[in-house]
Protein backbone atom coordinates (compact mmCIF):
# COMPACT_ATOMS: atom_id res chain seq x y z
CA UNK A 1 0.00 0.00 0.00
CA UNK A 2 1.85 3.06 1.25
CA UNK A 3 4.73 4.18 -0.93
CA UNK A 4 8.02 6.01 -0.54
CA UNK A 5 8.44 9.40 -2.16
CA UNK A 6 11.86 10.38 -3.46
CA UNK A 7 12.30 13.92 -4.74
CA UNK A 8 15.47 14.91 -6.59
CA UNK A 9 16.60 18.41 -7.57
CA UNK A 10 13.12 19.74 -8.05
CA UNK A 11 12.52 23.24 -9.42
CA UNK A 12 8.96 24.50 -9.66
CA UNK A 13 7.83 27.37 -11.87
CA UNK A 14 4.79 29.54 -12.44
CA UNK A 15 5.51 30.68 -16.00
CA UNK A 16 8.94 32.30 -15.72
CA UNK A 17 8.77 32.73 -11.97
CA UNK A 18 10.72 30.11 -10.09
CA UNK A 19 8.73 29.51 -6.92
CA UNK A 20 10.68 26.59 -5.46
CA UNK A 21 14.31 25.73 -6.07
CA UNK A 22 16.39 22.66 -5.81
CA UNK A 23 14.44 20.49 -3.39
CA UNK A 24 15.56 16.95 -2.66
CA UNK A 25 13.99 14.82 0.05
CA UNK A 26 12.78 11.36 0.90
CA UNK A 27 9.46 10.60 2.56
CA UNK A 28 9.22 7.16 4.15
CA UNK A 29 6.13 5.02 3.70
CA UNK A 30 3.68 4.93 6.64
CA UNK A 31 5.04 8.08 8.15
CA UNK A 32 3.78 11.61 8.65
CA UNK A 33 5.95 14.38 7.30
CA UNK A 34 5.17 17.99 8.15
CA UNK A 35 6.17 20.98 6.02
CA UNK A 36 6.64 24.20 7.93
CA UNK A 37 7.93 27.60 6.92
CA UNK A 38 6.91 31.22 6.46
CA UNK A 39 4.09 32.23 4.15
CA UNK A 40 5.01 32.29 0.48
CA UNK A 41 8.01 29.99 0.76
CA UNK A 42 6.43 27.47 -1.58
CA UNK A 43 5.09 24.74 0.72
CA UNK A 44 1.78 24.48 -1.11
CA UNK A 45 3.47 24.77 -4.46
CA UNK A 46 5.87 21.97 -3.67
CA UNK A 47 3.17 19.79 -2.13
CA UNK A 48 1.10 20.08 -5.29
CA UNK A 49 3.97 18.77 -7.40
CA UNK A 50 3.71 15.46 -5.53
CA UNK A 51 0.43 14.59 -7.24
CA UNK A 52 0.90 16.67 -10.38
CA UNK A 53 -1.76 19.16 -9.36
CA UNK A 54 0.73 21.95 -9.94
CA UNK A 55 0.44 21.67 -13.71
CA UNK A 56 -3.30 22.33 -13.50
CA UNK A 57 -2.41 26.00 -13.05
CA UNK A 58 -1.73 27.69 -16.41
CA UNK A 59 2.03 28.09 -16.84
CA UNK A 60 2.80 25.68 -14.01
CA UNK A 61 5.77 23.42 -14.74
CA UNK A 62 8.38 21.35 -12.98
CA UNK A 63 12.03 20.33 -13.50
CA UNK A 64 13.63 17.40 -11.72
CA UNK A 65 12.18 14.10 -10.64
CA UNK A 66 9.66 12.77 -8.14
CA UNK A 67 9.83 9.01 -7.64
CA UNK A 68 6.98 7.06 -6.11
CA UNK A 69 8.74 3.84 -5.20
CA UNK A 70 10.19 2.92 -8.60
CA UNK A 71 8.02 5.11 -10.77
CA UNK A 72 8.96 8.60 -11.95
CA UNK A 73 5.76 10.66 -11.70
CA UNK A 74 6.98 13.06 -14.34
CA UNK A 75 8.11 10.56 -16.96
CA UNK A 76 6.38 11.02 -20.29
CA UNK A 77 4.65 7.65 -19.99
CA UNK A 78 2.82 8.56 -16.79
CA UNK A 79 -0.73 9.88 -16.94
CA UNK A 80 -1.33 12.65 -14.36
CA UNK A 81 -4.84 11.32 -13.82
CA UNK A 82 -3.55 7.99 -12.57
CA UNK A 83 -1.00 9.76 -10.38
CA UNK A 84 -3.83 11.62 -8.66
CA UNK A 85 -5.66 8.38 -8.05
CA UNK A 86 -2.59 7.10 -6.23
CA UNK A 87 -1.73 10.30 -4.41
CA UNK A 88 -4.78 11.88 -2.82
CA UNK A 89 -5.14 15.43 -1.59
CA UNK A 90 -7.03 17.40 1.03
CA UNK A 91 -7.18 21.15 0.61
CA UNK A 92 -6.89 24.04 3.01
CA UNK A 93 -10.54 25.04 2.60
CA UNK A 94 -13.04 22.19 2.75
CA UNK A 95 -14.36 21.73 -0.79
CA UNK A 96 -17.14 19.13 -0.85
CA UNK A 97 -19.03 19.11 -4.15
CA UNK A 98 -21.89 21.49 -3.40
CA UNK A 99 -24.46 19.78 -5.59
CA UNK A 100 -23.87 16.32 -4.12
CA UNK A 101 -25.18 14.59 -1.02
CA UNK A 102 -22.85 13.46 1.74
CA UNK A 103 -23.00 9.93 0.38
CA UNK A 104 -22.32 10.99 -3.20
CA UNK A 105 -19.41 13.14 -2.13
CA UNK A 106 -17.66 10.15 -0.63
CA UNK A 107 -18.69 7.93 -3.53
CA UNK A 108 -17.52 10.44 -6.15
CA UNK A 109 -14.01 9.05 -6.43
CA UNK A 110 -15.27 5.47 -6.60
CA UNK A 111 -17.63 6.35 -9.40
CA UNK A 112 -14.79 8.06 -11.26
CA UNK A 113 -12.89 4.79 -10.89
CA UNK A 114 -15.79 2.95 -12.47
CA UNK A 115 -16.98 1.14 -9.34
CA UNK A 116 -20.66 0.50 -10.04
CA UNK A 117 -21.57 -2.29 -7.61
CA UNK A 118 -23.97 -0.71 -5.11
CA UNK A 119 -22.95 -2.96 -2.26
CA UNK A 120 -19.26 -2.19 -2.71
CA UNK A 121 -19.96 1.53 -2.97
CA UNK A 122 -22.15 1.56 0.16
CA UNK A 123 -19.63 -0.43 2.16
CA UNK A 124 -16.72 1.73 1.07
CA UNK A 125 -18.61 4.92 1.87
CA UNK A 126 -19.36 3.71 5.37
CA UNK A 127 -15.81 2.51 5.91
CA UNK A 128 -14.37 5.81 4.68
CA UNK A 129 -16.72 7.89 6.82
CA UNK A 130 -15.81 5.76 9.83
CA UNK A 131 -12.16 6.17 8.93
CA UNK A 132 -12.64 9.92 8.88
CA UNK A 133 -14.43 9.86 12.26
CA UNK A 134 -17.56 11.27 10.73
CA UNK A 135 -19.86 8.27 10.48
CA UNK A 136 -21.71 8.76 13.75
CA UNK A 137 -22.46 12.37 12.97
CA UNK A 138 -23.84 11.85 9.46
CA UNK A 139 -25.14 8.28 9.29
CA UNK A 140 -28.75 9.48 9.55
CA UNK A 141 -28.48 12.12 6.87
CA UNK A 142 -26.32 10.65 4.13
CA UNK A 143 -28.69 11.98 1.48
CA UNK A 144 -28.42 15.58 2.69
CA UNK A 145 -26.12 18.06 0.96
CA UNK A 146 -22.48 17.92 1.97
CA UNK A 147 -22.33 21.69 2.02
CA UNK A 148 -24.80 21.69 4.93
CA UNK A 149 -22.22 20.31 7.38
CA UNK A 150 -20.08 22.42 9.68
CA UNK A 151 -16.62 23.42 8.52
CA UNK A 152 -14.90 20.71 10.55
CA UNK A 153 -17.36 18.08 9.37
CA UNK A 154 -16.90 19.21 5.78
CA UNK A 155 -13.16 18.83 6.12
CA UNK A 156 -13.56 15.31 7.49
CA UNK A 157 -15.97 14.64 4.64
CA UNK A 158 -13.22 15.68 2.23
CA UNK A 159 -10.81 13.37 4.02
CA UNK A 160 -13.35 10.54 3.71
CA UNK A 161 -13.72 11.34 0.04
CA UNK A 162 -9.95 11.17 -0.40
CA UNK A 163 -9.45 7.90 1.49
CA UNK A 164 -12.39 6.21 -0.24
CA UNK A 165 -10.30 5.67 -3.36
CA UNK A 166 -7.55 3.97 -1.32
CA UNK A 167 -4.62 6.18 -2.33
CA UNK A 168 -1.06 5.25 -1.39
CA UNK A 169 -0.14 8.74 -0.30
CA UNK A 170 -2.23 11.50 1.23
CA UNK A 171 -1.28 15.17 0.84
CA UNK A 172 -2.86 17.69 3.19
CA UNK A 173 -2.44 21.43 2.75
CA UNK A 174 -3.18 23.14 6.08
CA UNK A 175 -6.22 20.92 6.61
CA UNK A 176 -7.04 22.48 9.99
CA UNK A 177 -6.46 26.15 9.32
CA UNK A 178 -10.17 26.89 8.96
CA UNK A 179 -11.24 24.79 11.94
CA UNK A 180 -11.88 25.18 15.65
CA UNK A 181 -9.57 23.49 18.20
CA UNK A 182 -11.89 20.51 18.74
CA UNK A 183 -12.23 19.72 15.05
CA UNK A 184 -8.50 20.25 14.75
CA UNK A 185 -7.82 17.66 17.42
CA UNK A 186 -10.25 15.27 15.73
CA UNK A 187 -8.36 15.62 12.48
CA UNK A 188 -4.97 15.30 14.15
CA UNK A 189 -6.10 12.03 15.76
CA UNK A 190 -7.28 10.95 12.38
CA UNK A 191 -3.93 11.74 10.77
CA UNK A 192 -2.10 9.67 13.35
CA UNK A 193 -4.42 6.72 12.77
CA UNK A 194 -4.26 7.01 8.99
CA UNK A 195 -0.50 6.65 9.20
CA UNK A 196 -0.93 2.89 9.49
CA UNK A 197 -2.17 2.77 5.94
CA UNK A 198 -0.95 5.81 4.10
CA UNK A 199 2.10 7.92 3.59
CA UNK A 200 1.06 11.36 4.79
CA UNK A 201 2.48 14.78 4.01
CA UNK A 202 0.95 17.73 5.79
CA UNK A 203 1.58 21.46 5.46
CA UNK A 204 0.96 23.41 8.64
CA UNK A 205 1.58 26.79 10.20
CA UNK A 206 0.95 25.35 13.61
CA UNK A 207 4.22 24.22 15.24
CA UNK A 208 2.46 22.29 17.97
CA UNK A 209 0.52 20.47 15.35
CA UNK A 210 3.68 19.54 13.48
CA UNK A 211 5.20 18.39 16.76
CA UNK A 212 2.10 16.37 17.69
CA UNK A 213 1.42 14.51 14.50
CA UNK A 214 4.57 14.24 12.46
CA UNK A 215 7.53 11.86 12.47
CA UNK A 216 9.65 14.07 10.26
CA UNK A 217 9.56 17.81 9.71
CA UNK A 218 10.81 19.78 6.74
CA UNK A 219 11.54 23.48 7.08
CA UNK A 220 11.23 25.66 3.99
CA UNK A 221 12.37 29.25 3.73
CA UNK A 222 12.98 31.91 1.17
CA UNK A 223 15.83 34.38 1.05
CA UNK A 224 13.64 37.36 0.12
CA UNK A 225 10.30 38.00 -1.52
CA UNK A 226 10.49 37.26 -5.22
CA UNK A 227 13.25 34.72 -4.60
CA UNK A 228 12.46 31.02 -4.86
CA UNK A 229 11.72 29.05 -1.72
CA UNK A 230 14.18 26.35 -0.64
CA UNK A 231 14.22 23.37 1.64
CA UNK A 232 16.42 24.38 4.55
CA UNK A 233 16.45 21.10 6.42
CA UNK A 234 14.48 17.96 7.02
CA UNK A 235 14.94 15.71 10.01
CA UNK A 236 13.14 13.80 12.72
CA UNK A 237 10.56 16.07 14.25
CA UNK A 238 12.12 15.77 17.69
CA UNK A 239 15.47 16.86 16.33
CA UNK A 240 14.04 19.78 14.35
CA UNK A 241 12.25 21.12 17.39
CA UNK A 242 14.99 20.55 19.95
CA UNK A 243 18.24 20.66 18.12
CA UNK A 244 18.08 21.84 14.50
CA UNK A 245 21.26 22.06 12.45
CA UNK A 246 20.42 25.32 10.71
CA UNK A 247 20.24 28.63 12.49
CA UNK A 248 17.27 29.74 10.33
CA UNK A 249 15.26 26.74 11.48
CA UNK A 250 15.94 27.46 15.10
CA UNK A 251 14.99 31.13 14.65
CA UNK A 252 11.75 30.21 12.94
CA UNK A 253 10.76 27.62 15.51
CA UNK A 254 11.52 29.81 18.46
CA UNK A 255 9.58 32.67 16.89
CA UNK A 256 12.61 34.85 16.32
CA UNK A 257 11.93 34.89 12.65
CA UNK A 258 12.43 37.87 10.34
CA UNK B 1 -25.46 29.54 -3.30
CA UNK B 2 -24.43 28.65 0.19
CA UNK B 3 -20.94 29.50 1.25
CA UNK B 4 -18.19 27.06 1.93
CA UNK B 5 -19.18 26.85 5.59
CA UNK B 6 -22.66 25.84 4.58
CA UNK B 7 -24.28 29.01 5.90
CA UNK B 8 -23.47 32.27 4.18
CA UNK B 9 -23.30 35.49 6.10
CA UNK B 10 -26.06 36.73 3.84
CA UNK B 11 -28.38 34.42 5.76
CA UNK B 12 -27.99 36.57 8.84
CA UNK B 13 -28.79 39.84 7.10
CA UNK B 14 -32.36 40.93 7.78
CA UNK B 15 -34.75 39.96 5.05
CA UNK B 16 -36.93 42.25 2.97
CA UNK B 17 -39.59 42.34 5.66
CA UNK B 18 -37.18 44.60 7.48
CA UNK B 19 -36.91 42.70 10.74
CA UNK B 20 -34.06 44.95 11.77
CA UNK B 21 -33.47 45.32 15.47
CA UNK B 22 -35.44 48.33 16.65
CA UNK B 23 -33.89 51.66 15.90
CA UNK B 24 -33.50 54.16 13.15
CA UNK B 25 -33.39 52.69 9.67
CA UNK B 26 -30.74 54.29 7.60
CA UNK B 27 -31.85 56.64 4.85
CA UNK B 28 -29.91 54.89 2.09
CA UNK B 29 -31.34 51.55 3.12
CA UNK B 30 -34.87 52.93 3.02
CA UNK B 31 -34.41 54.58 -0.36
CA UNK B 32 -32.79 51.58 -1.94
CA UNK B 33 -35.25 49.13 -0.47
CA UNK B 34 -38.12 51.33 -1.60
CA UNK B 35 -36.76 51.62 -5.13
CA UNK B 36 -36.22 47.87 -5.35
CA UNK B 37 -39.71 47.09 -4.08
CA UNK B 38 -41.24 49.67 -6.39
CA UNK B 39 -39.58 48.30 -9.51
CA UNK B 40 -40.67 44.80 -8.50
CA UNK B 41 -44.26 45.98 -8.14
CA UNK B 42 -44.12 47.83 -11.46
CA UNK B 43 -42.92 44.74 -13.32
CA UNK B 44 -45.63 42.57 -11.81
CA UNK B 45 -48.24 45.23 -12.60
CA UNK B 46 -47.15 45.45 -16.22
CA UNK B 47 -47.38 41.69 -16.65
CA UNK B 48 -50.76 41.54 -14.91
CA UNK B 49 -52.18 44.41 -16.95
CA UNK B 50 -50.99 42.80 -20.17
CA UNK B 51 -52.82 39.64 -19.18
CA UNK B 52 -55.95 41.55 -18.27
CA UNK B 53 -55.88 43.52 -21.53
CA UNK B 54 -55.47 40.35 -23.59
CA UNK B 55 -58.18 38.51 -21.69
CA UNK B 56 -60.81 41.30 -21.83
CA UNK B 57 -60.34 41.80 -25.55
CA UNK B 58 -60.22 38.10 -26.35
CA UNK B 59 -63.14 36.78 -24.30
CA UNK B 60 -66.02 38.30 -26.36
CA UNK B 61 -64.62 36.87 -29.58
CA UNK B 62 -63.94 33.51 -27.92
CA UNK B 63 -67.57 33.34 -26.81
CA UNK B 64 -68.71 34.03 -30.37
CA UNK B 65 -66.37 31.44 -31.87
CA UNK B 66 -68.41 28.98 -33.97
CA UNK B 67 -65.69 26.30 -33.86
CA UNK B 68 -63.61 24.90 -30.99
CA UNK B 69 -60.83 27.37 -30.28
CA UNK B 70 -58.37 24.72 -29.12
CA UNK B 71 -58.97 21.92 -31.61
CA UNK B 72 -59.95 23.63 -34.84
CA UNK B 73 -57.54 24.39 -37.66
CA UNK B 74 -59.82 26.92 -39.32
CA UNK B 75 -58.96 30.59 -39.21
CA UNK B 76 -61.73 32.73 -40.73
CA UNK B 77 -62.41 35.48 -38.18
CA UNK B 78 -65.24 37.05 -40.17
CA UNK B 79 -67.29 39.50 -38.07
CA UNK B 80 -70.65 37.92 -37.36
CA UNK B 81 -69.42 34.44 -38.31
CA UNK B 82 -66.25 33.92 -36.30
CA UNK B 83 -64.51 30.63 -37.04
CA UNK B 84 -61.04 30.39 -35.59
CA UNK B 85 -58.99 27.70 -33.89
CA UNK B 86 -55.33 27.53 -32.88
CA UNK B 87 -54.41 23.87 -33.24
CA UNK B 88 -52.21 24.30 -36.31
CA UNK B 89 -50.69 27.54 -35.05
CA UNK B 90 -49.90 26.06 -31.69
CA UNK B 91 -48.31 23.04 -33.32
CA UNK B 92 -46.20 25.17 -35.65
CA UNK B 93 -45.08 27.49 -32.86
CA UNK B 94 -44.14 24.66 -30.54
CA UNK B 95 -42.46 22.65 -33.32
CA UNK B 96 -40.22 25.49 -34.45
CA UNK B 97 -39.27 26.40 -30.89
CA UNK B 98 -38.64 22.82 -29.84
CA UNK B 99 -36.49 22.23 -32.86
CA UNK B 100 -34.54 25.42 -32.21
CA UNK B 101 -33.99 24.33 -28.60
CA UNK B 102 -32.96 20.80 -29.55
CA UNK B 103 -30.19 22.30 -31.64
CA UNK B 104 -29.29 25.43 -29.71
CA UNK B 105 -29.14 24.15 -26.10
CA UNK B 106 -26.54 21.40 -26.58
CA UNK B 107 -24.60 23.54 -29.01
CA UNK B 108 -24.69 26.54 -26.68
CA UNK B 109 -23.59 24.46 -23.69
CA UNK B 110 -20.78 22.85 -25.67
CA UNK B 111 -19.71 26.27 -26.93
CA UNK B 112 -19.70 27.62 -23.40
CA UNK B 113 -17.71 24.63 -22.13
CA UNK B 114 -15.22 25.05 -24.93
CA UNK B 115 -14.83 28.77 -24.29
CA UNK B 116 -14.45 28.42 -20.52
CA UNK B 117 -12.71 25.06 -20.05
CA UNK B 118 -10.81 24.16 -23.19
CA UNK B 119 -9.97 27.19 -25.34
CA UNK B 120 -6.66 28.93 -24.70
CA UNK B 121 -7.14 32.48 -23.48
CA UNK B 122 -6.05 34.12 -26.74
CA UNK B 123 -8.80 32.25 -28.57
CA UNK B 124 -11.57 32.33 -25.95
CA UNK B 125 -12.11 36.08 -25.99
CA UNK B 126 -12.34 36.67 -29.74
CA UNK B 127 -14.43 33.53 -30.20
CA UNK B 128 -16.85 34.68 -27.51
CA UNK B 129 -17.17 38.10 -29.15
CA UNK B 130 -17.93 36.53 -32.50
CA UNK B 131 -20.75 34.51 -30.97
CA UNK B 132 -22.06 37.59 -29.17
CA UNK B 133 -22.06 39.38 -32.53
CA UNK B 134 -24.61 36.87 -33.80
CA UNK B 135 -27.05 38.46 -31.38
CA UNK B 136 -26.57 41.85 -32.99
CA UNK B 137 -27.77 40.77 -36.44
CA UNK B 138 -31.36 42.01 -37.00
CA UNK B 139 -33.92 39.25 -37.35
CA UNK B 140 -34.98 40.45 -40.79
CA UNK B 141 -31.48 39.64 -42.00
CA UNK B 142 -31.78 36.15 -40.54
CA UNK B 143 -35.11 35.79 -42.30
CA UNK B 144 -33.84 36.84 -45.70
CA UNK B 145 -30.66 34.82 -45.36
CA UNK B 146 -32.65 31.82 -44.17
CA UNK B 147 -35.01 31.68 -47.12
CA UNK B 148 -32.74 33.03 -49.87
CA UNK B 149 -29.36 31.54 -49.03
CA UNK B 150 -29.82 28.76 -46.51
CA UNK B 151 -33.04 27.08 -47.64
CA UNK B 152 -31.74 26.04 -51.08
CA UNK B 153 -28.90 24.10 -49.39
CA UNK B 154 -31.44 22.05 -47.45
CA UNK B 155 -33.53 21.02 -50.44
CA UNK B 156 -31.62 17.77 -50.92
CA UNK B 157 -31.63 16.86 -47.25
CA UNK B 158 -35.34 17.55 -46.81
CA UNK B 159 -36.12 15.50 -49.89
CA UNK B 160 -34.02 12.61 -48.64
CA UNK B 161 -35.71 12.68 -45.24
CA UNK B 162 -39.10 12.78 -46.92
CA UNK B 163 -38.21 9.89 -49.25
CA UNK B 164 -36.95 7.71 -46.44
CA UNK B 165 -39.27 8.63 -43.57
CA UNK B 166 -42.25 10.15 -45.36
CA UNK B 167 -44.58 7.54 -43.77
CA UNK B 168 -43.97 9.21 -40.41
CA UNK B 169 -46.31 12.22 -39.86
CA UNK B 170 -43.44 14.55 -38.89
CA UNK B 171 -41.81 14.07 -42.30
CA UNK B 172 -44.82 13.94 -44.59
CA UNK B 173 -44.82 15.78 -47.93
CA UNK B 174 -45.45 17.79 -49.93
CA UNK B 175 -42.38 19.81 -48.98
CA UNK B 176 -43.05 23.56 -48.79
CA UNK B 177 -40.62 26.23 -49.96
CA UNK B 178 -40.17 27.51 -46.43
CA UNK B 179 -40.52 24.74 -43.86
CA UNK B 180 -40.69 24.44 -40.10
CA UNK B 181 -37.43 22.53 -40.38
CA UNK B 182 -35.58 25.46 -41.98
CA UNK B 183 -37.12 27.95 -39.59
CA UNK B 184 -36.11 25.80 -36.62
CA UNK B 185 -32.48 25.78 -37.70
CA UNK B 186 -32.38 29.51 -38.39
CA UNK B 187 -34.04 30.18 -35.05
CA UNK B 188 -31.47 27.95 -33.36
CA UNK B 189 -28.72 30.18 -34.74
CA UNK B 190 -30.61 33.22 -33.52
CA UNK B 191 -30.94 32.02 -29.91
CA UNK B 192 -27.48 30.43 -29.77
CA UNK B 193 -25.72 33.62 -28.59
CA UNK B 194 -28.04 34.08 -25.59
CA UNK B 195 -27.64 30.51 -24.45
CA UNK B 196 -23.90 30.51 -25.05
CA UNK B 197 -23.27 33.82 -23.31
CA UNK B 198 -25.27 33.01 -20.18
CA UNK B 199 -23.95 29.45 -19.89
CA UNK B 200 -20.44 30.74 -20.35
CA UNK B 201 -21.01 33.18 -17.52
CA UNK B 202 -22.08 30.49 -15.04
CA UNK B 203 -19.48 27.92 -16.09
CA UNK B 204 -16.73 30.50 -15.69
CA UNK B 205 -17.83 31.02 -12.10
CA UNK B 206 -17.34 27.41 -11.04
CA UNK B 207 -15.17 27.71 -7.92
CA UNK B 208 -11.60 26.59 -8.60
CA UNK B 209 -11.79 24.66 -5.30
CA UNK B 210 -14.50 22.40 -6.74
CA UNK B 211 -12.64 21.81 -9.97
CA UNK B 212 -9.41 21.02 -8.14
CA UNK B 213 -11.32 18.76 -5.78
CA UNK B 214 -12.47 16.67 -8.70
CA UNK B 215 -9.06 16.65 -10.38
CA UNK B 216 -7.35 15.63 -7.14
CA UNK B 217 -9.61 12.58 -7.00
CA UNK B 218 -8.21 11.50 -10.34
CA UNK B 219 -10.89 12.91 -12.61
CA UNK B 220 -10.05 13.44 -16.24
CA UNK B 221 -10.88 16.81 -17.71
CA UNK B 222 -14.28 15.62 -18.91
CA UNK B 223 -15.03 13.91 -15.59
CA UNK B 224 -14.06 17.10 -13.80
CA UNK B 225 -16.52 19.02 -15.98
CA UNK B 226 -19.20 16.46 -15.23
CA UNK B 227 -18.68 16.41 -11.47
CA UNK B 228 -17.90 20.08 -10.85
CA UNK B 229 -18.72 22.41 -13.73
CA UNK B 230 -22.00 21.08 -15.11
CA UNK B 231 -23.80 20.59 -11.77
CA UNK B 232 -22.69 24.05 -10.72
CA UNK B 233 -24.00 25.59 -13.93
CA UNK B 234 -27.21 23.57 -14.21
CA UNK B 235 -29.62 26.21 -12.94
CA UNK B 236 -27.92 28.84 -15.08
CA UNK B 237 -28.19 26.69 -18.19
CA UNK B 238 -31.91 26.18 -17.55
CA UNK B 239 -32.43 29.92 -17.16
CA UNK B 240 -30.41 30.59 -20.29
CA UNK B 241 -32.47 28.08 -22.24
CA UNK B 242 -35.69 29.67 -21.03
CA UNK B 243 -34.58 33.10 -22.19
CA UNK B 244 -33.68 31.55 -25.53
CA UNK B 245 -37.00 29.76 -25.71
CA UNK B 246 -38.86 32.96 -24.90
CA UNK B 247 -37.09 34.60 -27.79
CA UNK B 248 -37.90 31.66 -30.06
CA UNK B 249 -41.59 31.58 -29.15
CA UNK B 250 -41.99 35.27 -29.83
CA UNK B 251 -39.77 35.63 -32.91
CA UNK B 252 -41.84 37.21 -35.67
CA UNK B 253 -40.09 38.72 -38.67
CA UNK B 254 -37.67 35.90 -39.45
CA UNK B 255 -40.44 33.31 -39.19
CA UNK B 256 -42.84 35.39 -41.24
CA UNK B 257 -40.28 35.60 -44.02
CA UNK B 258 -39.10 31.99 -43.90
CA UNK B 259 -42.14 29.81 -43.32
CA UNK B 260 -44.62 29.52 -46.21
CA UNK B 261 -48.19 29.99 -45.13
CA UNK B 262 -50.75 27.31 -45.91
CA UNK B 263 -54.28 27.76 -47.22
CA UNK B 264 -56.73 28.51 -44.41
CA UNK B 265 -58.87 25.54 -43.46
CA UNK B 266 -56.33 22.89 -44.47
CA UNK B 267 -56.76 19.77 -42.33
CA UNK B 268 -54.34 19.45 -39.45
CA UNK B 269 -50.92 18.15 -40.42
CA UNK B 270 -47.92 17.49 -38.22
CA UNK B 271 -45.17 17.60 -40.82
CA UNK B 272 -42.04 19.64 -40.17
CA UNK B 273 -41.40 19.66 -43.89
CA UNK B 274 -44.37 21.91 -44.50
CA UNK B 275 -45.10 25.53 -43.73
CA UNK B 276 -47.51 27.12 -41.33
CA UNK B 277 -47.78 30.11 -39.08
CA UNK B 278 -46.76 30.75 -35.51
CA UNK B 279 -48.76 32.90 -33.13
CA UNK B 280 -46.48 35.85 -33.76
CA UNK B 281 -46.32 35.46 -37.53
CA UNK B 282 -50.08 34.88 -37.77
CA UNK B 283 -50.70 38.18 -36.05
CA UNK B 284 -48.06 40.03 -38.09
CA UNK B 285 -49.30 38.62 -41.40
CA UNK B 286 -52.85 39.80 -40.75
CA UNK B 287 -52.29 43.18 -39.12
CA UNK B 288 -54.33 44.67 -41.97
CA UNK B 289 -57.48 42.90 -40.74
CA UNK B 290 -57.56 44.56 -37.33
CA UNK B 291 -60.52 46.75 -38.33
CA UNK B 292 -63.34 45.02 -36.50
CA UNK B 293 -63.19 44.42 -32.71
CA UNK B 294 -64.52 40.88 -33.00
CA UNK B 295 -62.01 39.71 -35.62
CA UNK B 296 -59.22 41.58 -33.83
CA UNK B 297 -60.30 39.67 -30.74
CA UNK B 298 -59.49 36.43 -32.51
CA UNK B 299 -55.91 37.53 -33.01
CA UNK B 300 -55.71 38.79 -29.46
CA UNK B 301 -56.91 35.39 -28.29
CA UNK B 302 -53.98 33.91 -30.21
CA UNK B 303 -51.70 36.39 -28.46
CA UNK B 304 -53.15 35.35 -25.13
CA UNK B 305 -52.26 31.72 -25.79
CA UNK B 306 -48.68 32.75 -26.58
CA UNK B 307 -48.63 34.71 -23.32
CA UNK B 308 -49.87 31.72 -21.32
CA UNK B 309 -47.51 29.36 -23.13
CA UNK B 310 -44.52 31.51 -22.18
CA UNK B 311 -45.73 31.52 -18.59
CA UNK B 312 -46.13 27.78 -18.44
CA UNK B 313 -42.69 27.23 -19.91
CA UNK B 314 -41.13 29.53 -17.34
CA UNK B 315 -43.00 27.86 -14.51
CA UNK B 316 -41.70 24.47 -15.62
CA UNK B 317 -38.20 25.89 -15.70
CA UNK B 318 -38.60 27.22 -12.15
CA UNK B 319 -39.67 23.79 -10.98
CA UNK B 320 -36.66 22.19 -12.63
CA UNK B 321 -34.31 24.71 -11.07
CA UNK B 322 -35.86 24.47 -7.61
CA UNK B 323 -36.19 20.72 -7.46
CA UNK B 324 -32.71 20.28 -6.07
CA UNK B 325 -32.37 23.69 -4.55
CA UNK B 326 -31.02 22.34 -1.27
CA UNK B 327 -28.02 21.19 -3.25
CA UNK B 328 -27.25 24.43 -4.99
N1 LIG C 1 -1.17 30.52 -9.12
C1 LIG C 1 -0.01 31.16 -8.94
N2 LIG C 1 0.53 31.87 -9.94
C2 LIG C 1 1.71 32.52 -9.76
N3 LIG C 1 2.42 32.51 -8.63
C3 LIG C 1 1.94 31.80 -7.60
C4 LIG C 1 0.70 31.09 -7.69
N4 LIG C 1 0.47 30.48 -6.51
C5 LIG C 1 1.50 30.80 -5.72
N5 LIG C 1 2.40 31.59 -6.36
C6 LIG C 1 3.66 32.11 -5.81
O1 LIG C 1 4.49 31.04 -5.46
C7 LIG C 1 5.17 31.32 -4.23
C8 LIG C 1 4.91 30.20 -3.26
O2 LIG C 1 3.51 30.20 -2.94
P1 LIG C 1 2.85 29.07 -2.05
O3 LIG C 1 1.40 29.26 -2.11
O4 LIG C 1 3.40 27.76 -2.47
O5 LIG C 1 3.40 29.43 -0.62
P2 LIG C 1 3.07 28.74 0.78
O6 LIG C 1 4.37 28.38 1.39
O7 LIG C 1 2.08 27.66 0.60
O8 LIG C 1 2.43 29.94 1.57
P3 LIG C 1 1.28 29.90 2.68
O9 LIG C 1 1.91 29.41 3.91
O10 LIG C 1 0.86 31.33 2.80
O11 LIG C 1 0.21 29.02 2.17
C9 LIG C 1 4.68 32.68 -3.76
O12 LIG C 1 5.62 33.64 -4.14
C10 LIG C 1 3.40 32.87 -4.53
O13 LIG C 1 3.19 34.24 -4.78
MG1 LIG D 1 -0.02 27.40 1.14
Amino acid sequence: MAKRIDVKDLNVYYGNFKAVEDVSMTVEPRSVTAFIGPSGCGKSTFLRTLNRMHEVIPGGRVEGSVMLDEEDLYSAKVDPVSVRRTVGMVFQRPNPFPTMSIFDNVAAGLRLNGVKNRKVVTETVEKSLRGANLWNEVKDRLDKPGAGLSGGQQQRLCIARAIAVQPEVMLMDEPCSALDPISTLAIEDLIVSLKDEFTIVIVTHNMQQAARVSDRTAFFNLAATGKPGRLIEIDDTATIFSNPVQKATEDYISGRFG
Amino acid sequence: MSSITGRSTVDQVPGPTGDVPRGRRRLGDTLFGGAANLSGVVVIAIVALTGVFLATRAVPSLLDDKVNFLTSTEWVPEPGNLRFGILQILWTTVSISVMAMIIAVPLGVLNALFLTQYAPRWLARPAASVIDLLAAIPSIVYGLWGIQVFAPHLTGLQKAVNDGLGWFPLFEGPISAGTIFIAGIVLAIMVLPIITALSREVFAQTPAANKEGALALGATKWEMIRTAVLPFGRAGVVSASMLGLGRALGETIAITIIVSSVAPGTDFFASWLQGGETFASKIANNAAEFNDPSSTGAYIAAGLVLFVLTFVVNAIARVIVNRRKAFA
